[in-house]
């Protein structure tokens, strides 16, 4: 897999089927029906305070709702690319436009932080990267979280101009 | 309470007096100030958590990662403090980029 600037695009070029398809599971990944800890991880209190806490869920939350989906629409289209063949070995390209860069990020954390409250993942499985090989689907999910943050990483660097 | 009201007809009409609020909060409570914190997360990763710092409050790169290795080594950093409602449109925006972010009293 490699990942370059292509003029008001970032690639992803030779992308392997898993990959691929991890990448395809970004906006699923962001469900968080029925894991309450995942729901509760991207809406937290924003205070100790309970006036506080009424009045955000009535106004700022659905307002949350609104940017986190739009944000995995913005990213579920731009993975519409990948769609077609996918019981082929071909390796694939990914070109994310510069200005969905910001919803890729969003989208990116929404994955992470909803997979990491489902597997419970602790701090130390968290940092461990050399972790291999993938054996159960709660391996899977911890190597999705390292991926989706190498992507992020990626585009981070990109924006920053480093 | 209900107050009698001339239409331009001439006839009357019962409208409701405007509620008035009786909850006040004093001059002092309205001056204290507010604080954002930021609490360490396992997940986000250290580039974002400064990126995040930088747009939201235009903190230099160098303020913002050092914020970002205060929340990392102490488990919180103090963001911002001032008026309650510029703090809560602070939390918001972190809370946009899914940082653990809350605002409190200074005491």
């Amino acid at each position: 897999m490699e990942i370059s600037r292509k003029g008001e695009a970032l690639e992803i070029s030779d992308l392997d089927p898993f990959l691929a398809e991890l990448l395809r599971q970004i906006p699923g990944s962001t469900n968080f029906d029925g894991e309450s800890e995942a729901e509760a991880r991207l809406f937290t209190q924003p205070s100790n305070e309970k006036e506080i806490c009424a009045e955000w869920k009535s106004y700022v939350e659905p307002e949350l709702r609104r940017l986190f989906r739009s944000a995995t629409e913005t990213v579920a289209d731009d993975l519409a690319q990948l769609n077609g063949n996918e019981k082929s070995f071909r390796s694939r390209t990914l070109a994310i436009p510069f200005e969905h860069a910001d919803a890729w990020l969003n989208a990116l954390n929404q994955a992470r932080l909803v997979i990491t409250a489902k597997y419970k993942f602790s701090d130390e499985e968290l940092s461990d990267h050399d972790r291999s090989p993938i054996g159960s689907r709660r391996d899977l999910g911890l190597f999705q979280v390292n991926f989706y943050g190498f992507i992020q990483e990626f585009i981070l660097r990109e924006m920053q101009g480093d | 309470m209900r107050i009698e009201m001339e239409i331009e007809r001439g006839s009357t009409s019962t409208v409701e007096a405007p509620a008035q609020e009786t909850e006040t909060r004093d001059e002092d409570e309205l001056d204290i100030p507010w604080q954002v914190i930021v609490h360490n997360d396992p997940v986000n990763l250290m580039t974002y958590v400064t990126m995040v710092f930088q747009r939201v409050f235009g903190y230099p790169r160098e303020k913002a990662e050092r914020h970002m290795l205060e929340v990392h080594h102490k488990g919180r950093s103090v963001l911002w403090c001032g008026v309650r409602e510029r703090a809560e449109f602070y939390v918001q925006q972190l809370h946009g980029h899914l940082l653990l972010a809350t605002l409190e009293k200074v005491v």
